[in-house]
């Protein structure tokens, strides 16, 4: 008798979590959209301007403001929106005058590539130097750490960009220019994921490779550096808090060895925080780094979504927004998912 | 601290690998860096944009054109000659034999009548070049009519001058499509337009392999080409949005051609014995539109004045030197029908005098809305320092290009500053805008230059429109020259530059083609 309504109750909890859960989802997509659509419209570019330019006869532009659905008020051009949505049909970009969801598939695993790869880096720099810089604190090896971020911090990643671009592709000659592969590799490997990374072994091309690394090294490594500065310095902070804690002093009377009380036990508690760090830093990558996209050439999201803003192409910049939006739920997801492995409490 | 310097080492061993990787382009293609973000389609029906205009000159071959040899001299291209008739209301086009597409298939009077007939009821932004001369949908196929094989007959709605209508059917919506090709690839009666946007069905000296947005254009030359095989093989257009970085592609050989670099960066290059600079003169004129409906500036002798109150010479020889000149009327240099005077230079005490004439002797406050880019954000500077000089203190209003084209279109700036490009290599492509007016309500349709200043000219109109079916060659020019002289005297249009257009090539590199329009770039004498 008594354990049907506690099972029950348990499923009920677990169903009403999981049902919250995607309303807040939901809820965060429609007023995701909804403040981008209200945008798109209040910005002081005329849409129609964008498809038919300046020149265009009046019943040109007349036909096009109809065919958009301009005439409609507001709140009616967004259900139709999401109407489409729900059918799976994200418009087609001005732009590029093709769907948006081709386009998305085409930009997006650049980014992907790019960011991915920075954030690693920018992770398997950043953590150990904010270790060093924590328990050497005030000392030499914390104060080289901490300008060498500094500059990764406060430096202009366009700047930055350009300045790596003349040293080391056009001095150095070590990697190679702005794009994502020379022209003469272009069109050689079939799609499969989008990132040349993964599709150049998969196809067996692996000059192709050699040729995406070269190119890749530069955009990835600017971009790892900025994340590194940020990563380092908040793993700094939260060591720091860890280390002047209770427990580190029991374990360092206790006869603990010094590598394993910092690396161990504090790194261990202070890894908690650091993964949402991570996770913002890689989302705030993920949503495209605008500028070093524009210095490396490097055909991503970012790009995408600022050019057609500029240019009033909202089925773009709402489809471009949606990827955004799923990109930060799922690593928020994901870093409540790490947070559990990683807090031996929430076992 | 172990993982750190495994990483190091890691990343120097693969850049240090793949160092070596770098190569010059291949010797059979030509390669530029270029914003090609402009593309939104390749359909000549429908293109109307810059990079997508000098993609279709490359990939269609036109039924009137400016050979890539001579690109200020209008001759027939798909035609073999033309004949007007006594009444001037019939021309009547002799297309060449022996022409083929890229398909295979031969080029017929078929081809060039659908051409034409499709523009015209696809009804895309560049069709009103058409579409003026009195064609629509319902009545474009009794008015252009493939006699036989090798004539086609067109019929005008009224009486134009033939010199402009020919210079019509060289704009872009005169390319030949293969009909044959593009109807295979209709939809739901498009025409074959969804299909076009992105692949080509022409007869040019090149076709289209790819066209990648934002990132890259490919042609593959056409051995077949009327006038023989292009020396490339293949032709790249790169985007590069970043012109520094288009700055080191080409110095470091990885790109032939850098087609964005700015006045600066051109400087930069001066002196390197493996680059070369050229400079094309280009037809676009920049002008300050001043809005008929403030009271201030509708006074004469305050557009007298701010035309004295600007140093035309002075930008031209600093910031804007090799890129732009001084020009001073609304059609540009170097066409038919050109006026070169340039009347005005600055002169700050002849403009507080007409100033004071006009009843502001300390000035006014006045807006400027200019977009935010080079070089319309510097030249906007300028002026503000030299308006500022005889007491107009100009508040500038910087925007993104289309931003303050919106707003310019609904008549609610001051003082705008942009630039005008013509349509078509007719006088009467920026006559019909500066010097043409038939309704200046606030609801009119139709949004001609003069309209967005609200400056009502029923007699000025009158001339363009007289000027346009003016038969005889001489008197027609002549009637330009004084529509431009009378805009120059006193119109709310204060013009002040014709660009020029920079280009940076690898010293080796050989025979590409600018000419005065953006669609009068040709890619097929390129030798390097």
């Amino acid at each position: 008798m008594t354990a049907a309504p506690v099972s029950g109750g348990l499923w009920g909890r677990r169903l009403a979590g999981g049902a919250g859960f995607l309303t807040s989802i939901l809820l965060t997509f429609f007023g995701l959209l909804a403040v981008t659509f209200v945008i798109g419209r209040v910005v002081p570019i005329d849409p129609v301007l964008a498809i038919v330019g300046d020149r265009a006869l009046p019943e040109v532009y007349e036909r096009v403001r109809l065919e958009l659905g301009l005439d409609k008020p507001l709140w009616h051009q967004f259900a139709i929106y999401l109407g489409k949505i729900f059918e799976g049909d994200f418009g087609t970009s001005v732009l590029t005058s093709r769907p948006v969801l081709d386009d998305l598939l085409r930009f997006f695993p650049a980014t992907i590539e790019l960011a991915t790869l920075a954030t690693l880096v920018g992770t398997l720099l950043g953590v150990p130097a904010g270790v060093v810089s924590a328990v050497h604190a005030g000392r030499w090896p914390d104060h080289v750490i901490r300008i060498v971020g500094l500059i990764g911090y406060s430096a202009p990643v366009f700047w930055l960009g350009l300045m790596a671009l003349v040293v080391f592709y056009a001095k150095l000659g070590w990697v190679a220019g702005p794009g994502r592969l020379d022209l003469f590799y272009d069109g050689l490997v079939p799609t499969v994921t989008g990132m040349m990374l993964i599709d150049a072994p998969l196809a067996g091309e692996w000059e192709v490779f050699r040729n995406a690394v070269d190119h890749i090294i530069l955009p990835a490594g600017i971009l790892a550096y900025f994340s590194m500065a940020y990563i380092s310095r908040m793993t700094r902070s939260l060591m720091l808090g860890e280390l002047s804690q209770e427990y580190i002093l029991t374990a360092r009377i206790k006869g603990v060895p010094e590598w394993r009380v910092i690396w161990r036990h504090a790194l261990g508690n202070a890894m908690v925080p650091l993964v949402t760090v991570v996770a913002l830093s890689y989302g705030s990558l993920l949503e495209g780094a605008v500028l070093t996209e524009t210095v490396f050439a490097w055909p991503g999201l970012g790009r995408y979504i600022t050019e057609s803003l500029f240019n009033v192409d909202m089925n773009a910049v709402l489809g471009g927004t949606i990827v955004v939006g799923c990109v930060f739920i799922g690593l928020n997801v994901l870093s409540d998912l790490l947070y559990r492995l990683l807090d031996p409490r929430t076992r | 601290m172990r993982h750190k310097i495994a990483w190091l080492a890691g990343v120097a061993v693969v850049a240090l690998g793949v160092g070596g990787a770098l190569a010059a382009t291949p010797a059979d293609t030509f390669v530029m860096a270029k914003q090609i973000d402009d593309i939104i389609t390749l359909d000549p029906a429908e293109v109307f944009e810059f990079t997508g205009g000098e993609v279709i000159a490359n990939v269609y071959d036109r039924i009137m054109t400016f050979e890539a040899e001579d690109t200020e001299t209008l001759v027939p291209g798909v035609a073999e000659s033309y004949a007007v008739s006594d009444d001037g209301r019939t021309i009547t086009l002799k297309i060449r034999q022996g022409l083929t597409f890229h398909s295979g298939n031969p080029l017929t009077a078929q081809d060039v009548a659908y051409s034409l007939q499709r523009v015209v009821k696809l009804d895309k932004t560049p069709a009103f070049i058409l579409t003026q001369l009195g064609w629509d949908g319902s009545n474009v196929d009794e008015m252009i009519k493939a006699i036989d094989e090798s004539t086609v007959e067109l019929k005008l709605g009224e009486d134009f001058a033939p010199t402009f209508v020919l210079n019509c059917l060289s704009a872009g919506v005169g390319s030949v499509v293969d009909m044959k090709l593009v109807q295979e690839h209709e939809k739901d009666g498009d025409m074959g337009y969804g299909w076009l946007k992105s692949a080509s069905a022409g007869s040019g000296p090149f076709s289209l392999r790819t066209w990648n947005p934002n990132e890259a254009v490919l042609l593959e030359a056409n051995p077949d080409y009327r006038h023989g095989a292009p020396a490339m093989k293949r032709v790249a257009l790169r985007h590069v949005p970043e012109p520094a970085a288009q700055r080191l592609l080409l110095e470091k050989g990885d790109i032939d051609m850098a087609r964005n670099l700015s006045a600066d960066q051109i400087q930069g290059l001066e002196g390197n014995a493996e680059i070369a600079i050229d400079t094309h003169p280009k037809a676009d004129v920049w002008y300050l539109g001043l809005n008929q409906k403030d009271e201030r500036l509708a006074n004469p002798k305050v557009r007298q004045a701010i035309r004295w109150l600007i140093d035309y010479h002075g930008m031209a020889d600093s910031f804007l030197k090799g890129q732009f000149k001084v020009h001073q009327s609304f059609w540009p240099s170097g066409f038919f029908a050109s006026l070169t005077d340039t009347p005005f230079r600055l002169d700050v005490e002849k403009g507080k005098a007409l100033l004071a004439e006009a009843g502001y002797p300390d000035g006014f406050e006045v807006t400027l809305d200019a977009s935010n880019a080079y070089p319309s954000a510097d030249i906007a500077q300028s002026i503000q320092a030299t308006m500022g000089q005889a007491g107009i203190k100009v508040s500038i209003i910087p925007g993104e290009q289309k931003q303050v084209i919106t707003k310019y279109r609904a008549r609610q700036h001051q003082i705008v500053a942009l630039y005008w490009s013509p349509d078509y290599m007719d006088p009467h492509s920026n006559a019909d805008s500066f010097a043409r007016n038939p309704d200046n309500s606030d609801d009119a349709k139709s949004k001609p230059l003069a309209w967005r200043n609200a400056w009502e000219i029923p007699e000025i109109t009158a001339l363009t429109d007289a000027a346009v079916r003016e038969r005889d060659a001489e008197k027609r020019k002549e009637m330009y020259l004084d529509l431009q002289r009378r805009l120059q005297e006193d119109s709310p249009f204060v013009i002040m530059f014709q660009n020029l257009n920079q280009t940076a090539r690898r010293s080796n590199v050989q025979g590409f083609v600018s000419g005065p329009t953006f669609d009068t770039v040709y890619y097929r004498l390129v030798q390097k």
